[in-house]
Parts: C-alpha cells; sequence; structure tokens
C-alpha cells in the first residue's frame, strides 16, 4: 500500500453538515485558503443527513430571544449546558438558515415571505437534497474533497495535533494530510449499543449507521477532553422504521395515546408537566407505560383528514422514505390505524445531546490545532443541523485565525509507520475475530451491562463495573482483528473506535452518581437528582501510555 | 431485503469509473458484478436511505423493507427532475400512489 502525502492548510474531517458549511465559510472569508475535506462515503449523500430532513428544530422566530431560547434549552437540560456555546450558536442561527436556502433550499414561507411556523423553534422545510445542496456550494470552491477516506487518528506531535491520517477505501492508499488546523466534524457514534431491530433490519437505525464515533476515539486517543458523554440520546421514533414523531407530534399536531387510548402523559404524566413535559420524560412516560401494561403507546394519527395525511406522506419522504412502505397496505393507513412508537437504543451525539469534545466559546478542543464542529463538539445540546452550521462558522473563523504565521509540523517517519502498521493489521491475520463478531460482542456488551433497551436504559454501578472490566478484555482482543477487503477493514477499524468510546462511556456513567436526565441516564442506585452535588460538568482525559481513563469536574459557566 | 436491484433494467452505468449508486451509497455497499450490473454486498447493513433508489437514473432500483418489519411487499422509487423529486410508491395490492415534491429552488426561480 501506497502512502500519500498532501499538505493544506485546514483540513476538515467529516463532509456532513457542519464540515460542508466550514469549508464554504473559509473560501468566503479566505478565498486563498487551501482546504482539504476528508470524506469516509461521498459528500453528496453522507452521515446523518443522507436521507433528507424535513424540519429545521434550531430556528429563532419573532416573538423569542436569545436568552429566552437558551434558557429553553437549559430547561430541557435540567441545568446542565454550556450557556455560553448555545448563547453563540442562537445568535447565529437565522443567518445560517437564510445562507443555506441561498443555496437552493426549499422552505415552507408565509404570504409575507417569513418562514412559516412549524413548532415554537422549528420551520418546515423540502430538504430530500439537503445534502447534495451542500456538497454543491463545496463543489463551487476550490476545496479538495477526498471521497472515500476515512480518517484514522490525528497527527500529533505531543504539542498540537498538524493532521490526520486516513486509508483510502477505493484506492488503498495510506493517506498522510499535514494541516495548520484541523476542525473534527464526523458526526456522533452509533453502533454501540444492541439495535432494536436485528438480522436483516439490524441497520435500520435512528442514526445513521456509518458515523461510528470515529472523532470521538480520535480525540480521546489523542488525549483530547470529552464531556458529558453519560448525557446518551434515545430517540422516541415511529416503532421499526424509526421515523420522526416530531412529523406527526408538531407537523401535524397528534396526541400521544396508550393502548386504552388515554391521552397518557395527561392522564398519569401530570407531576412532569402532561403534554408539556421535557423530552427525556416524554420518552420516560411511554417507557413506564410498556412496564405498566398500558402499551404499545401511539400517535393519534386517526384524527387526519386526506390532505394532512397526504402532507404527513411528503415530510416523511422527505425524511424517511422508509414508514411510507409500512402505510402502504389498507390495515395500516395512518387514518385507520395510530402509528406504534418506542424509544430507540441509546446513541452519542453533541446536537441532540451533549456528548462530545470539550471545547472554548470559539470551538478550539484542549488540543492546539484541533477544533470542533457539529455532532462531534459538546456541551451544547438541540443544536440540530442549524446549530451545526453556526459552528462550523465559528470553528472555521477561529481556525482561519489561529493559522496565520503558522508552519505545518514535521511528521516523524516513525510515527506515520506505526499508524499505517495498526491500520493495516486486520489485513496481515488469516484467522480471528470477524468485525461482525466484536461488533455484536461490544453491543451486547453494552446493552446488557450499561443500560441498553434490554434493560429499560436504567444503570447501575455493580453491572457498570462489569461493563468496564468486559470492554477492557474485549478491547485486548482486537489485536485478533481479521479483514479480507477494505470494506470490512473499515468495519475492523469501526470497532476498534466504537470499543475506545464505549469505554469512556462506561467511565463517565459510573462516576455521575445520581440521576440526571430519566432514561438518557437513570441510575437505580442513585435515583435523585442531586443539585448540591451533580450541578457540574462530568469529562474525561484518556492517558494512552497507561491505558487510563482519568475523570474532571468542571463548573457550570454562565 | 432493503433494496432490489432489477438487472433487466440495471446497465450497470456502463462508461462510468463507478456505478452511480456505488459512487453514492454511504454505506459503500453497491458494485459492479462482473456481469456489470450493480448488487449490494450485504443487505442487513442497508439503512434503507434510498439514496441508491434516488440515485439510479433507470430506475432499476426499489426500496423495499426486511420482512420482519413489514411482510406486506410494498415498494418505492424515485425520479429525480433538476428541482423536484418524483415518488412512485406500489402498495401491496399493486395500486400506485405518486408524490412530486419540491427539492431545490434552481437560480432564478
Amino acid at each position: 500500500m501506497g502512502i500519500l502525502p498532501i499538505d493544506t492548510d485546514i483540513l476538515i474531517i467529516g463532509g456532513g453538515a457542519a464540515g460542508c458549511f466550514a469549508a464554504v465559510e473559509i473560501y468566503k472569508k479566505s478565498p486563498g485558503c487551501r482546504v482539504v475535506v476528508m470524506e469516509k462515503a461521498h459528500i453528496e449523500r453522507s452521515g446523518c443527513l443522507a436521507m433528507g430532513l424535513n424540519a429545521i428544530n434550531a430556528y429563532l422566530h419573532a416573538g423569542e430571544t436569545p436568552e429566552s431560547y437558551v434558557a429553553y434549552v437549559e430547561r430541557q437540560f435540567e441545568g446542565i449546558i454550556r450557556k455560553d456555546l448555545v448563547s453563540s450558536i442562537v445568535q447565529g442561527l437565522n443567518d445560517a438558515v437564510k445562507d443555506v436556502e441561498k443555496m437552493g433550499l426549499p422552505i415552507e414561507k408565509n404570504e409575507d415571505g417569513t418562514y412559516k411556523m412549524r413548532g415554537k423553534r422549528s420551520i418546515r422545510i423540502f430538504g430530500e437534497r439537503l445534502k447534495p445542496i451542500l456538497a454543491e456550494a463545496v463543489q463551487k470552491t476550490p476545496a479538495r474533497v477526498l471521497n472515500r477516506v476515512v480518517a484514522t487518528n490525528f497527527i500529533y506531535d505531543g504539542t498540537r495535533v498538524g493532521g490526520a491520517f486516513g486509508f483510502g477505501i477505493r484506492d488503498g492508499s495510506f493517506y498522510v494530510i499535514r494541516a495548520k488546523a484541523v476542525i473534527v466534524a464526523t458526526g456522533g457514534a452509533s453502533g454501540i449499543y444492541k439495535p432494536h431491530n436485528t438480522g436483516e433490519a439490524r441497520h435500520l437505525l435512528w442514526y445513521c449507521p456509518w458515523n461510528a464515533g470515529t472523532g470521538y476515539a480520535m480525540g480521546i486517543r489523542t488525549g483530547a477532553e470529552m464531556t458529558s458523554f453519560e448525557n446518551r440520546f434515545i430517540a422516541l421514533r415511529v416503532k421499526d422504521v424509526n421515523a420522526p414523531t416530531g412529523t406527526i407530534a408538531v407537523g401535524a399536531r397528534s396526541k400521544q395515546i396508550n393502548a386504552r387510548g388515554e391521552d397518557y402523559l395527561e392522564c398519569y404524566y401530570k407531576h412532569w408537566g402532561g403534554n408539556r413535559c421535557l423530552t427525556h420524560h416524554r420518552l420516560l412516560a411511554t417507557v413506564e407505560e410498556k412496564k405498566i401494561g398500558r402499551g404499545p403507546c401511539y400517535l393519534d394519527t386517526t384524527t387526519l383528514n386526506e390532505t394532512e395525511e397526504r402532507r404527513l406522506k411528503e415530510d416523511f419522504l422527505n425524511m424517511n422514505p422508509q414508514i411510507i412502505l409500512l402505510w402502504a397496505t389498507k390495515e395500516m393507513n395512518p387514518r385507520k390505524k395510530p402509528v406504534e412508537i418506542c424509544g430507540t437504543e441509546p446513541f452519542l451525539v453533541g446536537g441532540h445531546c451533549q456528548a462530545g469534545y470539550w471545547v472554548d466559546k470559539d470551538r478550539r478542543t484542549t488540543i492546539p490545532g484541533l477544533y470542533a464542529a457539529g455532532e462531534v463538539a459538546g456541551g451544547a445540546p438541540k443544536k440540530y443541523v442549524s446549530g451545526s452550521w453556526v459552528e462550523a462558522r465559528i470553528a472555521a473563523t477561529t481556525a482561519l485565525e489561529d493559522i496565520k504565521g503558522m508552519s505545518l509540523i514535521n511528521t516523524g517517519e516513525d510515527t506515520i509507520q506505526r499508524e499505517k502498521t495498526r491500520v493495516l493489521h486486520p489485513f496481515t491475520r488469516k484467522a480471528g475475530i470477524s468485525p461482525s463478531e466484536a461488533r455484536e460482542r461490544l453491543q451486547k456488551i453494552m446493552d446488557e451491562y450499561a443500560g441498553g433497551i434490554s434493560m429499560n436504559y436504567a444503570l447501575h454501578e455493580e453491572r457498570l463495573l462489569e461493563a468496564r472490566r468486559l470492554l477492557k478484555s474485549l478491547k485486548d482482543r482486537m489485536k485478533d482483528l481479521v479483514a479480507v477487503n477494505n470494506y470490512s477493514l473499515v468495519e475492523a477499524l469501526e470497532c476498534i473506535d466504537r470499543i475506545d468510546v464505549a469505554r469512556v462511556l462506561v467511565e463517565h456513567l459510573i462516576y455521575r452518581k445520581e440521576t440526571r436526565w430519566a432514561c438518557y441516564q437513570t441510575r437505580l442506585d442513585y435515583p435523585e437528582k442531586d443539585n448540591r452535588r451533580w450541578l457540574v460538568f462530568v469529562n474525561s482525559v484518556y492517558h494512552p501510555k497507561t491505558d487510563e481513563i482519568l475523570m474532571v469536574e468542571r463548573p457550570l459557566c454562565s | 431485503m432493503s433494496i432490489s436491484i432489477d438487472e433487466t433494467i440495471c446497465n450497470g452505468c456502463k462508461g462510468l469509473p463507478e456505478a452511480r449508486c456505488e459512487r453514492i451509497c454511504p454505506g459503500d455497499l453497491c458494485y459492479r458484478k462482473e456481469n456489470t450490473k450493480a448488487a449490494i454486498r450485504d443487505q442487513s447493513a442497508c439503512w434503507t436511505c434510498a439514496c441508491c433508489v434516488k440515485e439510479c437514473p433507470v430506475q432499476a432500483i426499489e426500496l423495499r423493507l426486511p420482512f420482519q418489519i413489514c411482510s406486506n411487499g410494498s415498494s418505492l422509487k424515485a425520479r429525480l427532475k433538476p428541482d423536484k423529486t418524483i415518488w412512485t410508491v406500489w402498495d401491496a395490492e399493486g395500486h400506485q400512489e405518486e408524490f412530486i415534491i419540491q427539492a431545490k429552488w434552481l437560480k432564478g426561480d
């Protein structure tokens, strides 16, 4: 396998929502700046936006202020958010949306030209082609896009990040990309827990199955400080096909009912606020109904008329076309049968929840030369796609400022060889563990010992300690991974990344000894929220030399 | 089954370095077989995102759901126009329904 060296000014890892927006932003601000975008798939249809999107859920409508918006996010996350980060996002939301509209995204409007309010902080879009639209904007810049190249580790000289290594899935080359600054925008992590569908349907996930947490894992292995991994995300979705419930609940104003037809949030969960409860209580109530025996739960679509049904189908075609197949039979028509909902397995994401890199307000990570934007950046939940664009803009601006007068770092030949050997190791073995065996083992451990679906998401110390032990021994076995072609090599590398992420996740889950966010983080042994002790961020730093994960607490800041 | 490729329609995107579905699949699951027809390497790894369905210019690929989730035999195809996406869904009884949805504002709209 040949080594392919590339030198550039700014390297963007991940050509998703944040990565594409960052590339465009750098070109606008500094047309002469050399940019490389490294993308595991193809930027026209990669990452969590590959299917499309039917709403932008972070938008500042008239009547809402940045302060009221930040207060809303703070309330939703039980008092723990980085207000400085959320505030910086809120201020840029509407400009970012306008920019993407100019690229070609259709958005539903009022007669006066303002965007029509879909929900309090949401607008309706026709985003089936959102990703190709963003990619087209990148392709109009001189940025060099490397499709089908997967990042494996940062180039790090002990003081700063100066690029990244990558494996070329098509050409089989080993990429050594040096850059003055690196923006990591790889998205969050799916596939850590046993999925709610198995067998032929094992990849019918809420989140993109190929968002393997590689950006987190590379940061962890480099010693970057990570925050709030214990703030997992579990989506309340249409059962089996994972279509978003918001499209029905917000878009079509349907109520949540249990098997008896009761509006269960109002009937039984008034103490959490009934229909106005927090997002995680909505999920918890649904889990409780199942445990008590009043499930399955549904969204009541039987009140829709024909026009509303058609509109709902159009919205889903723009985002989750699978549900249209589920409905394509008389008895499953949503006007005849309410739509069943349930919780997914847990994911790690910085866009809905706040697992990710610990960053300063300018999106510098704790490692010089490395910046983070989008799902991979922590501390700013509910940023969604529009907030990811804002973060990309901030990270790009900071990186451009910081690289002035900076030179490329020297990459030692031994460093290159060491990483190349690590990446290609699964090719050298004739027999051993297949990537699917490793994946299933990881998902089983996490499901059973770290609060997966089979445990109704609940956690406690003894099980978590067992998870810690089992993950350590699984990691030690990864030297026996076998890959037979480039595709399975990528699968093998994803297993290694997911295990590194899962180990950090488990340490975070062990450390927070209270219940802060029901379902996302429910401790059976510490069932109460404890504001006197735990109104803090739980952060971690991995030490590669000793293989230890050191926990750190950070105070809330204003 | 998640996608189904009709080999009587697929022309393997002859002349292109990669088949279009192969180029676009976010999971790198599509490839061109020796007989030049496109194929999926692992149905169980499919996200059912329909990217390949949209990308295929001759509508050789249809979206289906794994049998464990949906046993009604329905299927879905798409055609892309510069500014619109046209979807056709076939239901269990063979009836078809079409949706024409704005997907992009072209310059000058």
